[in-house]
């Protein structure tokens, strides 16, 4: 009789935090939770980091928080170009709460390696 | 003027019902619900809980003359009917600040549910909310990190906390408990829980469990390159041996501990959460014995206030029940006493509970917290009700999973996430949950399986407990 088993075996994957179990997003995908950010009043932030970094409290600022930014177009350009200028980067999206004080979201978009 | 001594038994009403009293921002007020014995007028009954509950006794006393009780007694000031229900009643009581001491719940607990729940002209008695003024607000710790911290400690935004309790909760060994510990948090999820029952039993003493334990959450944090951790559970036989496992705790580099704050009491909560706050530990509670005091209608202290005792007495994470799962709670009811676990101010709202308006000033919040019964079918509606500040706990529906607990760990990860990606593109989760887990799923074999597990359970009975509307 054949070898059959209905268990599977799960491997540890390393992931980023929030959205690191979900396949990588499309670019529609990402514009909508970029939207959500600023629709929740937010300001977007862009971050990166080497990978050998990603457990670090401070990631690098791409410039500064975009404040008071309501375009969206202005922030994936901003994303692209930090990507551009840093291939080998993890590069997330982070919603700063200024009411909070706190970060209202924060994913990777770009997984540097 | 001065007064002279007139020995014998008044009526309560005559010195504790003032309907014309119009409370002050530094009264502490509460509303009680009550059912008097048949026959006794309501206002005696409401004075009678005003006076058992502060300054009264059953008779006059000579040694009453020689203070100013008119300064120091609690009165009745309202008195409503319950909606639906003909044989009781609310009392509207205002304690003046001064009868309580500063940062002390325990004192304010003995007072308001202490003897008064004994009263003969009563039949039963509830303490349904209580109004804690600024000015007393201001001499509590609250919780020792709150909300915004644990976000910072743990690296965790815009989602949930994703966690589960270790099973089975008795019998398992150091080790063993240990192995189970690593495959959840391997599996996905960010932390991990001492059952409340495990203290320091003969199969697994405490020390065994927290060496394991802290090897289990230091290498899933090392493979998965997420921030990780596990409530060590430190209530313990006396406070000395409590802060002992806390201290070790501390020394093992753990960034989370956990108490029981009914059972193991509120002085020991609060001596938990002040060494908390100056260790920079996280710390979760649970609320063993809740449902002997929160659960009958007519009789007991309702959740909110112990929930609002908690937020004072001090804690990052309280169970609050789960609606949907297999405990107790009604969603409008639970909403009510979340908000005042998280937000600085709630408004008063009869339809969600809150008998007052309720500031918090500057007091942190407290993640709410819902475990028990839920399975990855539930996370769209727990992600609605509750929203991102919460802990969702996944006990048997982590460890059922056919392929074990990192497999149900991931299951309930992807499923997570899924919800929280879908709500923020605007969709409705909860009328279209089933679509999102199913797309989610497609991606995910260890959601494909948790969802065909567990597609046929449903906890569908009746609150015990309603809110009071008709």
């Amino acid at each position: 009789m054949p070898f059959q088993s209905t268990v599977g075996d799960y491997q540890t994957v390393a992931t980023l935090e929030t959205f690191g179990f979900l396949p990588p997003m499309s670019q529609e995908e990402i514009y909508d939770q970029i939207a959500y950010i600023i629709a929740q009043g937010w300001s977007p932030v862009i971050e990166h980091v080497h990978p050998t970094g990603s457990m670090q409290s401070y990631w690098s600022y791409w410039k500064l928080p975009f404040f008071g930014e309501k375009d969206l177009n202005v922030v994936v350009n901003e994303l692209e170009a930090c990507h551009r200028a840093y291939p080998d980067h993890h590069v997330r999206m982070v919603g700063y709460d200024a009411y909070t004080q706190s970060q209202g979201t924060a994913f990777v978009v770009f997984q540097g390696r | 003027m001065s007064k002279k001594y007139d020995a014998g038994v008044k009526e309560y009403r005559d010195t504790y019902w003032t309907p014309e009293y119009v409370p002050l921002d530094t009264d502490l007020l509460a509303c009680f619900k009550c059912t008097g014995q048949e026959g006794v007028p309501r206002e005696e009954v409401a004075a009678a809980v005003a006076a058992e509950s502060s300054t009264g006794t059953w008779s006059t006393v000579w040694s009453e003359l020689l203070t100013d009780l008119e300064f120091y007694k609690g009165r009745c000031y309202r008195i409503e009917d319950v909606p639906g229900d003909k044989e009781s009643f609310y009392a509207f009581i205002a304690y003046p600040l001064d009868l309580f001491e500063e940062g002390s719940i325990t004192n304010v607990l003995t007072s308001l549910v202490g003897n008064v729940f004994g009263f003969k002209a009563l039949r039963h008695l509830r303490l349904e909310d209580i109004r804690f003024p600024m000015a007393f607000i201001k001499t509590c710790g609250g919780p020792p990190n709150g909300i915004v911290v644990e976000r910072d400690r743990l690296n965790k935004y815009g989602r949930p906390l994703l966690g589960c309790t270790i099973k089975p909760k008795l019998g398992l060994s150091g080790k063993n408990y240990g192995r189970v510990v690593y495959e959840c948090l391997r599996g996905g999820l960010d932390l991990t829980k001492d059952d409340e029952n495990i203290n320091s039993q003969p199969f697994q003493r405490w020390r065994e469990r927290f060496e394991f334990v802290a090897e289990a959450v230091k290498l899933a944090q090392q493979e998965t390159g997420e921030v990780k951790g596990h409530y060590l559970n430190c209530t313990a036989t006396t406070p000395e041996e409590m802060y002992e496992r806390a201290e070790f705790a501390k020394e093992l580099d753990m960034p989370i501990i956990m108490h029981d704050y009914i059972t193991g009491g509120f002085t020991a909560n609060t001596g938990l959460a002040n060494w908390c706050r100056k260790n920079g530990m996280l710390l979760h509670i649970h609320r063993a014995m809740h449902a002997v005091i929160d659960r009958h209608p007519k009789h007991g202290i309702h959740f909110r206030v112990l929930a609002k005792c908690l937020r004072l007495s001090g804690g990052d994470q309280l169970h609050t029940g789960t609606v949907v799962g297999k405990l107790e709670g009604d969603r409008q009811t639970t909403l009510g006493y979340i908000d005042n676990l998280r937000e600085s101010f709630v408004p008063e709202d009869r339809t969600r509970g809150n008998f007052f308006d309720q500031d918090w000033g500057s007091m942190p919040g407290v993640f709410a917290v819902a475990s028990g019964g839920i399975h990855v079918w539930h996370m769209p509606a727990l992600l609605a009700i509750f929203g991102d500040d919460s802990c969702l706990q996944f006990g048997g529906g982590t460890h059922g999973h056919p392929w074990g607990s990192a497999a149900g760990a991931a299951a309930n990860r992807v499923a997570l996430e899924a919800c929280v990606k879908a709500r923020n593109a605007g969709r409705e989760i909860e009328k279209e949950s089933r679509d999102i887990l199913m797309e989610a799923a497609k991606q995910s074999p260890e959601l494909a399986i948790a969802l065909e597990t567990w597609k046929e359970i449903k906890f569908e009975f009746d609150t015990v407990d309603k809110l009071d509307v008709q």
